[in-house]
């Protein structure tokens, strides 16, 4: 156990920067493969382009370096490589639809997003020294985070595309305020959870084995509940609907440690979709279009029906176990392949393979993301990254799940990967988060953790003294007696 | 807090795995079901978009693929159509495949078993899979003879390697152009297809091999006669040959052509009765050998199997049951007797192998795209249709048709060609299907043909197998032997 906290000292910037050189690597080859596959020959722009991608991998490097020496040293490269792999992506799709002549391409707006994505989530590390900071807006993200989400439906502003009305035009950009409101409902939970956790947390009534909270608690629940129905009916956005009421029950789970919240939160929602199916033609097209996916007449039904799915399990099939190779597939045969579809596109041309390690680079964003919410010292902070992590977790199981016929088809977009512009800003944002708070979470406590090299191996060091709040706890390298004999 | 997020942790990697799970079985399990189902345009483009090899003919390809900027990628193209659409088939979109194209499908596409380790290496060094070559026997002389000779005429030709079984030619006129079924526009491909399915001559037939089987006439008499001088008569033994040979049961009448006499009495030797094709004689050897005896013999040179060259033949048929007139007229290759080119080449080849039938195949060998040899033919024997002795007799009678009997017409200067004319009737008012199969030189064979032109030819009801289909043959004869 005193290794870990030899290792949390460590700020590894310099293993950072060689896994950094990999993800460039990776999304510059690829890049280039592509090229020389499709057109015969490598982008005359390679050179500029992996000079820019490399450009905003340092830059954030240094800003690290500057403002967040601690922080965790593979969340970024993890994020700059899925971001260049989706990135090469869709600029193969624009290749195969020969929309290339035309300057104004997907990838060309994607690389533009990707490069304010990089630039705002450095200013966020340079703005914002100390994530506590952020729990004195508890309520007033939660305004935001409501006001985002309504923000489709004033008149002239929203937009409906695909039957969703969750865009909302500004200009000649489309944005989708719903991903900026992911980030200000986790801080809004956070705040208002690690305030209200010990009542939420007191015992209520016994069912069936399960220690349910008090009535009068079920208030917050039930508000999100009826907010994430409302956008689901609404604004007919399953994804969108599924994302908030899944990152508030990991967050309630996380404050209160209640497993009873998180089957109060499946009941509930599992009855709020399973009525919204029955009596809501679009969902329950969905639902038809999931369970009877290869039946000729869903298949060819023009709207609602599931010849999209069907299409991308068709290029995924065909990519088998090691795939095409980058830009010998066919993923441009499944419509939205450079959005919602991009798992299909990477599947097909990089085979399960691929796929899988690419869900592998997620998970390991995921799990130094929880890792950092074990690490870092102060509730608010457990609970705003936790939720963070488990937000990606959750909409790679959404979407990766959906496109893989695991769970009905939503709308959501995969992080980093797929094309869209507001997508890409907020989970860029979530980086510099996630990154914010690990440099908390592994900078060495001045007052309490002595430096590591007079620390002896076997001597574990004392406990701290709990914080009388009780929102502030312990950090993970300092071994507690209970949880090292966990 | 720290409990909790472990176990969401691990919440997560459950999750994860869940999707993996999901992952292998879109990509693994289900992958081949998927890839099966009609509505995936990507398994027809894949089928149809590689680089399929080549069938070539004496070193030249006569169906090859051409990169193209299209969806597919690669256009096949086939710079001799009609001359080799009886061996090529066709390659399309819309209609599948025949021919070669159909039954060489595996190597073409580079999906063979024997190509195995060629698929291997491209994996392994990330080459884009390529098809492979299917060489054929085919000889382009023999080929264009026979097509030339044919001339437009509804008629087939085949010709083998009697000592191997190669084949040499394979014609069937009228033929189609396989590049108008090669489109990749389905609706002009559509109009195509249908205007050759409605054509009356059926230009996509392969007369050769497939769908049409012809009464064979008197070329059946070589079959007669095998069976006779297998049961112990000699060529130069009298037979029964009179001008009208009554039926027993009946009151019909077996004739000669044109009414004529076999000889100046009622018999004739086996040999002259061969050699101008006496109708009588043979109806009455018929009768006396019995069907059994004549169902044998004709099962010993092929009749009643289905071969694959790799094309599926059409199996030529020997009546089931016949009664006693019946197998007379059976005997001179009426009534149910029903054969292809490629049954009656066979025929021939046999006799001229010393009695030894060959299995006939058409791809002599397959090369990957750097020219390594994957598949070789390797010659095998069907079966001993008759004894050497047998079939040198035979052969001698053979020679005496060509040198002064029905089939006059193919002979070839300083050759000695063996052969046996048929006419078929076949319907009443129609005119008859002139036969021809022969082999050369007689001496040592090096080709032997089958030639059938259907109702006559130019010549209709005068038609006869020595004037219509016995110059045909000749052209390939020669072609192969001045080759």
């Amino acid at each position: 156990m005193a290794t870990v906290a030899e290792h949390s000292v460590r700020p590894r910037r310099g293993a950072e920067l060689g896994l950094l050189a990999i993800a460039v690597l990776l999304g510059v080859g690829a890049y280039a493969i592509i090229g020389l596959t499709v057109t015969g020959e490598i982008p005359a722009n390679t050179r500029n382009y992996s000079l820019g991608l490399a450009a905003l991998a340092l830059g954030s490097h240094f800003v690290l370096r500057w403002r967040a020496p601690y922080a965790d040293p593979v969340i970024l490269p993890v994020a700059i490589a899925l971001n260049g792999i989706g990135l090469a992506m869709i600029y193969r799709l624009d290749l195969a639809t020969r929309n290339n002549d035309i300057p104004d391409t997907f990838a060309s707006r994607q690389l533009a997003w990707t490069t304010f994505g990089v630039v705002l989530a450095c200013l966020v590390l340079v703005v914002l020294r100390d994530h506590r900071t952020l729990r004195r807006f508890t309520y007033t993200s939660m305004l935001v985070a409501l006001g985002l989400l309504m923000l489709p439906l004033v008149p002239g502003l929203g937009t409906t595309i695909n039957g969703a009305r969750i865009w909302v035009r500004l200009g000649s950009q489309s944005l989708q305020p719903a991903e900026f409101a992911k980030i200000a409902l986790a801080v809004f939970f956070a705040g208002y959870l690690v305030t209200n956790r010990e009542t939420l947390a007191l015992a209520g009534p016994r069912v069936l084995g399960l220690q349910l909270p008090r009535w009068r608690d079920l208030g917050p629940i039930l508000l999100v509940w009826g907010a994430s129905i409302a956008i689901l009916v609404v604004q007919r956005d399953l994804g969108t609907s599924l994302l908030i009421f899944g990152l508030f029950v990991a967050m309630l789970y996380l404050a209160t440690e209640r497993l009873s919240w998180i089957v109060i939160g499946l009941v509930l929602f599992l009855g709020g979709a399973g009525f919204a199916a029955v009596s809501f033609s679009h969902v329950g097209a969905r639902f038809d279009a999931w369970l009877n996916a290869f039946d000729p007449e869903v298949f060819n039904r023009a709207v609602g029906g599931s010849g999209q799915l069907v299409r991308g399990l068709f290029g995924m099939a065909s990519g088998g176990l090691f795939g095409t190779g980058w830009g010998e597939g066919r993923p441009q045969l499944v419509p939205y392949a450079e959005s919602d579809f991009i798992i299909p596109a990477l599947g097909e041309e990089l085979g399960l393979t691929g796929l899988v390690a690419i869900l592998l680079l997620y998970l390991v964003l995921v799990q130094r993301g929880l890792r950092t919410a074990i690490g870092v010292r102060d509730g608010f902070g457990k609970l705003l990254v936790g939720g963070l992590a488990f937000a990606i977790a959750w909409q790679c199981f959404v979407v990766v799940g959906g496109v893989t016929r695991l769970i009905p088809l939503t709308g959501l977009a995969m992080p980093f990967l797929a094309y869209g512009g507001s997508a890409l800003l907020a989970n860029w944002v979530i980086v510099a988060l996630l990154l914010r708070v690990s440099d908390s979470a592994r900078r060495p406590a001045p007052s309490s953790s002595p430096p590591p090299a007079a620390t002896p191996a076997s001597v574990p060091t004392p406990p701290s003294v709990p914080t009388p709040e009780g929102d502030d706890e312990n950090p993970t390298q300092v071994v507690r007696p209970g949880e090292a004999t966990r | 807090m720290n409990t909790p997020v472990r176990r969401l942790a691990t919440v997560v990697l459950v999750m994860f795995l869940a999707l993996m799970v999901s992952a292998t079985w879109v990509q693994f399990v289900q992958a081949p079901t998927l890839n099966a189902d009609q509505r995936n345009v990507r398994t027809l483009y894949n089928e149809y978009g590689n680089a399929r090899g080549p069938i070539v003919v004496g070193g030249e390809s006569v169906a090859l693929s051409e990169p193209v900027d299209d969806v597919f990628g690669y256009q096949r193209l086939y710079p001799e159509p009609e001359v080799y659409a009886p061996v090529t088939g066709f390659y399309s979109v819309v209609f599948g495949r025949t021919g070669l194209e159909r039954e060489a499908n595996d190597q073409l596409t580079g999906r063979a078993d024997s190509l195995f380790w060629t698929r291997l290496q491209d994996l392994l060094t990330g080459r884009r899979p390529q098809g492979s070559a299917v060489e054929t026997t085919i000889l382009p002389a023999a080929q264009e003879a026979a097509y030339e000779a044919l001339d437009g005429l509804r008629g087939a030709v085949v010709a083998l390697d009697p000592r191997t079984g190669a084949i040499l030619a394979m014609v069937s006129t009228p033929s189609f152009d396989p590049n108008l079924l090669a489109g990749h526009d389905t609706a002009v491909v559509n109009e195509a297809y249908r205007a050759l399915e409605a054509d009356e001559d059926r230009p996509m037939v392969n007369r050769a091999i497939g769908g049409d089987t012809y009464p064979p006439g008197s070329t059946f008499k070589l079959v007669t006669a095998a069976a006779a001088i297998e049961a112990g008569l000699d060529p130069d033994d009298e037979v029964f040959a009179p001008r009208e040979l009554d039926l027993p049961l009946t009151s019909a009448t077996v004739q000669n052509y044109g009414g004529s006499a076999c000889d100046s009495g009622d018999t004739t030797t086996l040999k002259n009765a061969l050699r101008i094709s006496c109708n009588t004689a043979f109806a009455q050897i018929g009768m006396d050998l019995g069907a059994d005896a004549l169902r044998r013999q004709a099962e010993a040179f092929g009749f009643g199997e289905a071969l694959r060259v790799p094309m599926r033949v059409t199996p030529s048929t020997f009546p089931s049951d016949p009664d006693a007139p019946q197998t007379a007229i059976s005997a001179i290759g009426q009534f149910e007797v029903r054969a292809t080119p490629m049954q009656m080449a066979m025929v021939a080849a046999a006799i001229a192998n010393d009695g030894v039938q060959m299995q006939p195949y058409l791809v002599e060998r397959v090369r990957t795209a750097d020219l390594a040899v994957v598949e070789e033919a390797s010659p095998t024997e069907l079966r001993r249709s008759v004894s050497p002795a047998t079939a040198e007799a035979l052969t001698e009678m053979m020679v005496e048709v060509v040198r002064s009997g029905s089939g006059t017409a193919a002979q070839i200067g300083g050759v000695e060609v063996a052969g046996k004319t048929g006419t078929a009737q076949h319907a009443e008012g129609e005119d008859p299907h002139a036969w021809f199969t022969a082999f050369a030189p007689a001496d040592d064979p090096q080709v032997a043909v089958a030639v059938v032109v259907e109702r006559g030819g130019s010549l209709g009801s005068e038609a006869t197998g020595g004037r219509v289909a016995a110059p045909i043959a000749r052209a390939v004869l020669q072609a192969v032997i001045d080759g």
